[in-house]
């Protein structure tokens, strides 16, 4: 069998180890230690599996890769479609990338009902990767809902105080929001009598769909709701705080890392591939709100007192240049806008699991509780400072060139939102540098932080390939961009076609 | 009216024509035999013989289905009617009331009831369903609804000791003989506007352009009558208490058995007579249903409650289909009946085991805590609430999809609107129950019985149900929509 072979399955693969994973840790005898070690093994044969994709990827080839498409439901007509391109190929390593350093992070801050903790964590990594590599509706919708029930169970059970509020606003906010998107998929199946996305998106363009022309605002809206809660873009951000302060550190590593990209990935995917001229015509409004969120997100961000609030509203402001950058219908805000996703998983899982390390030491996650802890922490300040750094955009590491890239494109479409989001890469360095200083500067003011353990080799594996990431990403982000700009560039195709047809009429 | 049909097709019954009601006889049968066994027997041992009978009876009237789907065709002067719809709700039938069996070895033990014609009054009532989904004749439809009903107007209140059983029982069936009553005042106007009670020739006697004032109204009543046994909205008031004051695996059978039978003779009211004026009809009963049934079930306490109002609300959903076209919404009805048969009487097995001596446990707060005191139980119960929920890849997900997507297809978008802001709704109350399991602490101890074989059966048969119909639900639609075909001819 040659490596070939592989290509038509290893989605297939990639998305079900970690659930074939859940399943044998089903019978596993509760011996916790096993069930650690077990679900490490599971967690890196599935990043190991996924490294296939990158390695093997066309990179100059627009369009889908490894796909594998067959027949599943007659009625509804749902077929089991599966492939990658440049932007969600990354998506997925990201997603396999993350799930071991979950599992290193929370080998002894979970302790309670450890066998269930990592069963959740497995089938929530399969879900989240087939929202990735699902290419019909149906499939996609599922996964996108498979996704609520681990992740609010790991809140609702493992979470901090609040946490069954929290657990409960996260699931229902964005079950009600994919309420809508559900209702636009049915929508688009009754009047063509398929799920597949590659060919609604052929008879989108070619204007084949009845009615289309009348209701493809709506559809557009009904996507774009579901998108828009998960991103969160404001003003549907109240859930994350909440979400992300109760939830245990994996559980916040996934949701920052991963769980908001589906928004992002949805509306680069689905808005924008099947209603190109309507993502177009809405594109002001939605520039305006991602524009508030950047620098509104800022703004709260720096007065949080809460370590993790903070962390949670950066990731709010964060994930608006990525919308900036996705309707500024340029090659280079789109490709930005895929590059901070990957980034801002990278460095933002890395500052919540820094930020859990905190708590599992002190139990609190209050910034006034902390400062200097330089002096008995050396190493773990350090490590913050490289990923804070990467989070603020600093040249060479990854938040910059995604910002850089955004910005950039903005500026060609929009000078005006260019120069107002250009304020919050200031914003983003004056929040996060002012966090350093309180946290790690000065004398230790709390008698309690001077005895602080360093971090132990555990804790280093889990940390460090987040902040060496942060690096390969800064210095060499072609890596990443050869595949990632035929994919962008193959969605903006569309927008030149209709542009043209608009001009000559 | 016999007479009358004595007249126009003579002849005494065949072989063919005892094949065609194999089931029934089988089921009859084993409920003679357990009635005539149970003073035989010693008391204390009695309740597993009887309820082993019982099952075995069950298994039996499902295996005769198989001869059964073998010899379509009409029988008994044409009042039954054999095909792939009847053999579907037949097969669905005859496994609910396994089920059910098997959940009730456990509970009539904890409970300490005694009374071998519980079993002997299952099948019984099964008999009733399963004529009801063959019959083609409006008056053998109407005794096979009052023997359906009869037997769980007695099951109903089989709690002796507990005032609340008897409550419900006598409830039960006083609401229920007015509505029976109803559905035969409209199948005698339909006599009158007609001048016949079998289902084919009042269609035809419909489509001939014949839509009098009396049709209208004969259909309005039968469907009051119906709408009763359905639990649907505005006559949907006995629900919650005869649900809560009922024995739990009584209450796992009556709210899917009965309920399939029922939504079969609404299928060929509706559709095989194409009644008069349904469209309106189905739209506000649908709505209502849904709307208060899930804005009721938000505020409940007592699990058995919740679920009496969220059947309220899939009541509502599966009526939407009603309004559909024969081609997709006969379907969707049959699919969704099974579906929620199956979710049911899962939920229901598990409510019936943690109720314990008494049905003490019965409220949310005695749910808290379950995911770490039987995580077992917790799980099965997970999954059929996430499939009522309509979650996909459970087989509530694609009962909701085809329902909504026949409405749809029909233009009805303004109903299929209202249905899914209230399966969002309904997500809430559903997930509540979940939360609590897992994520609240059991404020007191409660005991937790070690899990019955029985119960193990019964769980595995309904959640493999439900996530066979979620995942593979391609072969039961096929079925489905080849009965749909039948039928319209």
């Amino acid at each position: 069998m040659s490596i070939r072979d592989l290509h038509p399955v290893i989605l297939t693969l990639v998305t079900f180890i970690p659930l074939a994973g859940a399943l044998l840790l089903l019978f596993l005898p509760r011996r916790d230690r096993d069930i650690r070690v077990f679900s490490l093994v599971v967690s890196l044969l599935a990043f190991v599996a996924s490294l296939h994709l990158p390695v093997h990827f066309q990179r100059a080839q627009p369009g889908f890769q490894f796909e594998l498409d067959k027949a599943w439901i007659p009625t509804p007509n749902i077929h089991y479609h599966l492939g990658v391109d440049g932007v969600s190929l990354w998506l997925v390593v990201l997603t396999t990338f993350l799930t071991p350093l979950c599992v290193f992070i929370s080998w002894k801050s979970v302790n309670e009902r450890v066998k269930e903790f990592f069963i959740l964590l497995l089938v929530l990594e399969t879900a989240l990767i087939g929202v990735f590599v699902s290419l019909d509706l149906f499939l996609f919708y599922f996964f996108w809902e498979a996704t609520l029930i681990p992740m609010a169970l790991l809140i609702g059970m493992y979470g901090h105080g609040r946490r069954i509020y929290a657990a409960v606003k996260f699931f229902l906010y964005t079950m009600i929001a994919s309420m809508f998107m559900l209702a636009a998929i049915l929508w688009l199946y009754a009047k063509t009598g398929t799920f597949d996305f590659v060919a609604l998106q052929k008879s989108a363009v070619a204007g084949q769909i009845p009615d289309f022309p009348g209701a493809a605002g709506w559809l557009f809206l009904g996507f774009f709701i579901a998108f828009a809660v998960k991103v969160p873009l404001f003003p549907f951000h109240t859930w994350l705080p909440d979400a992300h302060v109760e939830a245990p550190t994996a559980g916040s590593v996934l949701l920052a890392g991963v769980l908001l990209k589906m928004g992002t990935y949805g509306m680069l995917r689905f808005d924008l591939g099947l209603f190109p001229a309507q993502a177009r015509a809405n594109a002001g409004w939605i520039s305006v709100l991602a524009l508030i969120g950047i620098i509104y997100g800022a703004l709260v961000a720096m007065i949080q007192p809460n370590l993790k609030k903070l962390i949670a509203y950066s990731s709010v402001s964060h994930l608006g240049f990525v919308v900036l950058g996705i309707f500024s219908f340029t090659a280079a805000g789109l490709s930005g806008a895929t590059f901070i996703m990957l980034a801002h998983g990278v460095s933002t899982g890395g500052l919540f699991m820094l930020a859990g390390l905190l708590f599992e030491r002190r139990h609190t996650y209050e910034i006034t509780e902390y400062g200097g802890l330089a002096t008995p922490m050396p190493v773990y300040s350090a490590t913050f400072m490289m990923v804070m750094l990467a989070s603020a955009g600093l040249p060479l590491l990854n938040g910059f060139i995604g910002e850089f890239l955004v910005l950039s494109g903005t500026f060609q479409s929009r000078p005006l939102f260019g120069i107002l989001g250009a304020t919050g890469v200031i914003w983003s360095a004056c929040y996060l540098l002012w966090l350093y200083q309180r946290l790690f500067f000065g004398e230790v003011r709390n008698p309690v932080n001077a005895g602080l353990l360093d971090i132990d080799a555990r804790e280093r594996t889990a940390l460090w390939p987040t902040a060496v990431a942060a690096l390969v990403m800064g210095v060499a982000p072609l890596l990443w961009l050869n595949a990632i700009n035929p994919s962008t560039q193959d969605l903006l195709t569309p927008f030149s076609q209709v542009a043209s047809e608009v001009a000559g009429q | 009216m016999t007479l009358f049909l004595l007249q126009a097709t003579p002849g005494l019954p065949q072989a063919a024509d005892y094949i065609r009601i194999l089931p029934e006889i089988v089921l009859s049968i084993f409920a003679m035999a357990i009635m005539v066994l149970d003073p035989l027997l010693d008391e204390k041992t009695s309740q597993r013989t009887l309820g082993t009978i019982g099952l075995i009876g069950a298994l039996a009237a499902l295996a005769a289905t198989l001869p059964q789907a073998h010899s379509p065709g009409f029988a008994f002067w044409s009042m039954v009617k054999v095909d792939a719809f009847s053999v579907f709700f037949h097969i669905l039938i005859t496994s609910i009331t396994a089920v059910v069996i098997l959940v009730s070895y456990e509970y009539m033990a904890t409970q300490q009831i005694r009374a071998g014609e519980y079993y002997g009054l299952i099948l019984l009532g099964a008999v009733g369903m399963c004529l009801m989904s063959s019959a083609v004749e409006l008056v053998l439809i109407f005794i096979a609804l009052e023997i359906s009903s009869i037997s769980t107007y007695i099951l109903a209140g089989f709690r002796r000791r507990a005032a609340i059983s008897s409550e419900a029982s006598v409830k039960y069936f006083l609401l229920g003989s007015f509505a029976t009553a109803f559905f035969l005042y409209g199948v005698a106007l339909m006599f009158g506007a007609t001048g016949s009670t079998s289902i084919s020739v009042i269609a035809q006697s419909l489509r001939g352009g014949n839509t009098s004032m009396l049709a209208f109204a004969g259909f309005a009543l039968m469907f009051v009558g119906l709408g009763f046994k359905v639990a649907a909205a505005p006559f949907h008031i006995w629900t919650p208490d005869v649900y809560e004051g009922s024995p739990a695996p009584v209450v796992a059978l009556m709210s899917t058995g009965p309920k399939a039978a029922v939504f079969a003779v609404l299928l060929r009211v509706l559709f095989e007579i194409n009644a008069p004026g349904r469209l309106d009809l189905i739209w506000v009963t649908a709505a209502l249903s849904m709307t208060l049934g899930n804005l009721a079930a938000l505020v409940q306490h007592n699990v058995k409650r919740l679920l009496a109002y969220s059947s309220i609300a899939h009541a509502g959903y599966l009526l939407m289909a009603y309004a559909a076209l024969p081609a997709n919404g006969i379907p969707a009805v049959m699919f969704y009946t099974a579906t929620y048969a199956a979710m049911n009487v899962g939920a229901f097995a598990v409510v019936s085991h943690l109720a314990g001596a008494g049905e003490r446990y019965v409220t949310i707060e005695d749910y808290a805590g379950l995911g770490r005191r039987s995580p077992l139980l917790a799980a099965a119960l997970t999954i059929l609430l996430l499939s009522l929920i309509g979650i996909p890849m459970t087989g509530g997900f694609f009962a909701k999809f085809y329902v909504f997507s026949a409405a749809f297809q029909n233009s009805l978008t303004g109903l299929v609107i209202i249905a899914v802001l209230n399966s969002a709704i309904g997500a809430y109350y559903y997930l509540r129950l979940i939360v609590v399991m897992y994520m609240r602490e059991a404020q007191q101890e409660i005991p937790i019985a070690p899990t019955p074989l029985a119960l193990h059966a019964a769980l595995a048969v309904s959640i493999a149900a439900t996530l066979y119909l979620g995942i593979l639900p391609g072969r039961v639609l096929e079925f489905a929509s080849r009965s749909a075909h039948d039928l319209m001819q």
